[in-house]
């Protein structure tokens, strides 16, 4: 089990440092790429299956007892996480596989995409929250360069705003770590729950809590920290924007999730309220940001805002429910908006852009295409059965449990918005006729990534991927009694913190 | 020393968040840098001040000589100094690219992708 | 523009820097020094020599590419994390040799992961510096 545990940051490592080595050969880097994917999908679920048979698991790296070295835990949410961010990483593996440029790939594309997801996998598991911060950094690092990767100028001027917003989001994170060390002497997040929960000091816990919500919301991109995502987002390839636009987010929010849940209990009242006012807004300014937008990945960069909105308002809400909800709704959100974005990729390959006004006719060309993003988009706007449903109906009654009408309401109408939003790609790309131009209204500086990404390779590669995540998002729906199940025990284990406490503490090795 | 530390934190911060906002990208990343001193500074101070030994154990000891100071503190900061080093030569590289494909130091001139 | 004097005097602190840079690495472990630094410090005898000489010359002298370093570093820094998973032990648990061997001191999985660090530093560190350079 030791070693389990260790795997999801051990294979990308292994695959990362093979590819370097590999460096002239693409061929061994595209089969090192793929292997290591397939080995951290593997590793990932079966993390899941332990945690969940065998309850949560923790191992001290170094053998180090607990407090004072970095210890490694999987509870069921972060079990969950590191399968999702398997199953994730391997569908946009074999996507880029087929759909990366030569020049990217020979430019260190494969070991920057394992180091990235090394560093989520790394920012799930880990139990310290200084080793969270060299996590988060690890991620960034590789996220920086995949970002700018390439070299096009969108990229450069998307890449300089998402550099500068995480660094300044960093250095707070760093100050935040600093101050919650010398004021509990301890950084084992197990440790610090107990600290935190025997002191009496809310007035400095609550500013401390506060730090920690400016430095975790803009890397989940909340209202009002939101505006480097929209303006980075849609700049790299689709392959880079689609793992980015799956993971990178729920690493904030799952950090938020963490020590929200973990260590700023004590006054929830104060601080759970910071956090449904920003859910409420986040939904709301980020949805009619996604009505106006005329490029099909602008629209969705907006929509992953206007949705991390109902991930948080689940922990606001700091309901078992409302937990269970939030998240069910992070599964349902990574796959759906993941499959989304590939999905732009391959509007990008068939029609030579983004732009809404210059896409057309591609219900008549591609109905198989139509279909398979009618089931994502549709999912994401909450029509049941798909996987959207559930979450959002678990949210909404939640809400309406704990008494916080209007944020109920402004769920809805963002749902309707949502709604709105995917049917205006439907309307404008897959349904009316095609404009027939491609030059006009497609502008040069905004439609980065097409450069050089090659034509000759066959298009099932691109639809295998998209095809299985549709296929998972139906299969969620249809089965969403063990999903809610899941995430239902995930949720008491964060609200009854002891059996993390006590797995990392407690003579756990 | 703390009072004089807690001034000088509070002018790193304030000297960084002001070339942050600044227009111009060099130094933009000057003061990036120094957000991550001022945090590094922070770290250091609010992990206590001591006159003390350093906390390694001598040849044929069994512990560090009293009093020695807090070890986590300074490895926070190196670990976080070594992390700045390598997300500043990336970001210079960055600003070197910047000028290179945009032809200007100005943000001003950089809103083609913002929404 | 090059300097005879720069050009010269590189030729000879390049082995003594990289011979320091070794006895950095060796030291480390209970003294200061280290993986990180010696990598600094070899990296900087390289870069010394390839503002004397061309990056190219530099190159040549390295032999091996920069990035192949760092990869073989990576490497060597797994292994020994992984080492004592084989005995039962957790991940990164510092194994020891028994005996000592002479001028290097005891050797165990900490040395195997300072000699990572150094080869990553070194690859990371030329890599970045002599494409800047280059441009």
């Amino acid at each position: 089990m030791k070693s389990l545990l260790v795997m999801p940051i051990v294979l990308p490592l292994a695959a990362a440092a093979l590819c370097y080595l590999a460096w002239p050969w693409r061929r061994v880097q595209r089969l090192v790429g793929l292997l290591g994917a397939i080995g951290l999908f593997a590793a990932g679920w079966a993390l899941l299956a332990v945690v969940w048979t065998k309850g949560i698991q923790s191992v001290q790296i170094g053998g180090w007892p607990a407090p004072y070295g970095i210890t490694l835990v999987a509870d069921l949410l972060s079990a969950l996480m590191v399968a999702l961010t398997g199953s994730m990483g391997l569908a946009v593996m074999v996507f880029s596989l087929f759909s990366m440029d030569p020049g990217r790939e020979s430019h260190g594309y494969y070991p920057l995409f394992h180091i990235l997801l090394m560093g989520v996998s790394g920012a799930f598991l880990t139990g310290d929250i200084f080793n969270l911060y060299v996590w988060f950094e690890v991620l960034l690092i590789a996220s920086f360069v995949l970002m700018s990767l390439g070299g096009e100028r969108a990229q450069i001027e998307g890449g300089l705003k998402y550099v500068t917003l995480n660094l300044v989001s960093s250095a707070l994170f760093l100050a935040a770590v600093g101050i919650l060390y010398g004021e509990a002497g301890t950084l084992n997040m197990a440790d610090l729950a107990v600290t935190l929960r025997g002191s009496g000091q809310t007035g400095l816990v609550d500013t401390l809590a506060m730090l920690f919500l400016v430095a975790f919301g803009i890397k989940a991109a909340i209202f009002p920290l939101f505006f480097w995502l929209p303006a980075s987002y849609h700049t790299p390839p689709p392959a880079v924007s689609a793992i980015f636009a799956g993971l990178l987010t729920k690493v904030g929010v799952y950090a938020l999730i963490r020590v929200f849940t973990m260590l700023f209990v004590g006054d929830t009242g104060y601080t759970h309220a910071w956090i449904l006012w920003a859910a409420g807004l986040t939904m709301v300014v980020g949805i009619l940001g996604a009505v106006v937008q005329e490029d099909v990945r602008r629209l969705l960069s907006f929509n992953i805002v206007s949705h991390i909105g109902y991930m948080i308002m689940g922990l606001g809400l700091f309901s078992p429910l409302g937990l269970a909800g939030s998240i069910t709704y992070i599964v349902h959100h990574i796959i759906v908006i993941t499959n989304l974005f590939l999905i732009s990729g391959l509007i990008l390959r068939l029609r030579g852009s983004y732009r809404l006004a210059g896409l057309g006719g591609l219900y008549a060309a591609r109905p198989l295409l139509a279909f398979l993003f009618m089931i994502p988009a549709l999912s994401l706007a909450g029509i049941p059965p798909l996987s959207g449903f559930f979450p959002k109906l678990a949210l909404v009654k939640a809400g309406l449990e704990g008494g916080q009408y209007w944020l109920v309401a402004a769920a809805l109408a963002v749902g309707l918005l949502t709604l709105y939003s995917v049917i205006k790609i439907w309307n404008e790309a897959f349904w009316k006729a095609d404009p027939g131009t491609r030059e006009g209204p497609l502008h040069e500086q905004t439609d980065a990534g097409t450069s050089g990404a090659p034509a000759n390779r066959p298009l099932w590669g691109w639809f295998a991927p998209i095809g299985v995540l549709a296929l998972v998002t139906v299969a969620i729906g249809l089965a969403a009694e063990p999903v809610f199940e899941v995430a239902a025990r995930a949720a008491e284990q964060l609200l009854h913190p002891e059996g993390y406490i006590q797995a990392v503490l407690g003579g756990g090795t | 020393m703390e009072i004089l530390l807690a001034f000088l934190i509070g002018g790193l911060y304030a000297a960084g968040f002001y070339l942050v906002l600044g227009r111009s990208i060099g130094k933009l990343i000057v003061g990036l840098v120094l957000l991550g001193q001022a945090a590094n500074l922070l770290i250091f101070t609010a992990g206590g001040l001591t006159r003390a030994h350093p906390p390694i154990v001598p040849e044929g000891a069994l512990e560090a000589q009293p009093p020695f100071a807090d070890p986590i503190p300074q490895a926070l900061i190196l670990t976080a100094i070594v992390i700045g080093f390598g997300v500043l030569a990336f970001a210079l590289v960055l600003v070197d690219r910047t000028f290179q494909r945009v032809g200007t130091y100005d943000t001003d001139d950089m809103t083609s992708t913002d929404a | 523009m090059r300097s005879l004097i720069l050009a010269a005097t590189a030729r000879f602190l390049l082995p003594i820097l990289f011979m320091f840079s070794i006895f950095l690495l060796v030291r480390g472990h209970h003294l200061p020094g280290g993986g990180f630094v010696g990598g600094l410090v070899a990296a900087a005898a390289f870069v010394l020599y390839g503002i004397a000489h061309g990056v190219e010359e530099a190159r040549a002298l390295l032999r091996v590419n920069t990035i192949s370093l760092l990869g073989v570093g990576l490497l060597l820094a797994l292994a020994s994390g992984l080492l004592p998973l084989a005995g039962g032990e957790a991940f990164m648990t510092g194994l020891w040799f028994q005996h000592p061997v002479p001028v290097l001191g005891k050797l165990g999985t900490p040395v195997i992961f300072d000699t990572g660090v150094y080869l990553v530093v070194l690859g990371a560190t030329l890599t970045v510096l002599f494409n800047l350079v280059e441009d």
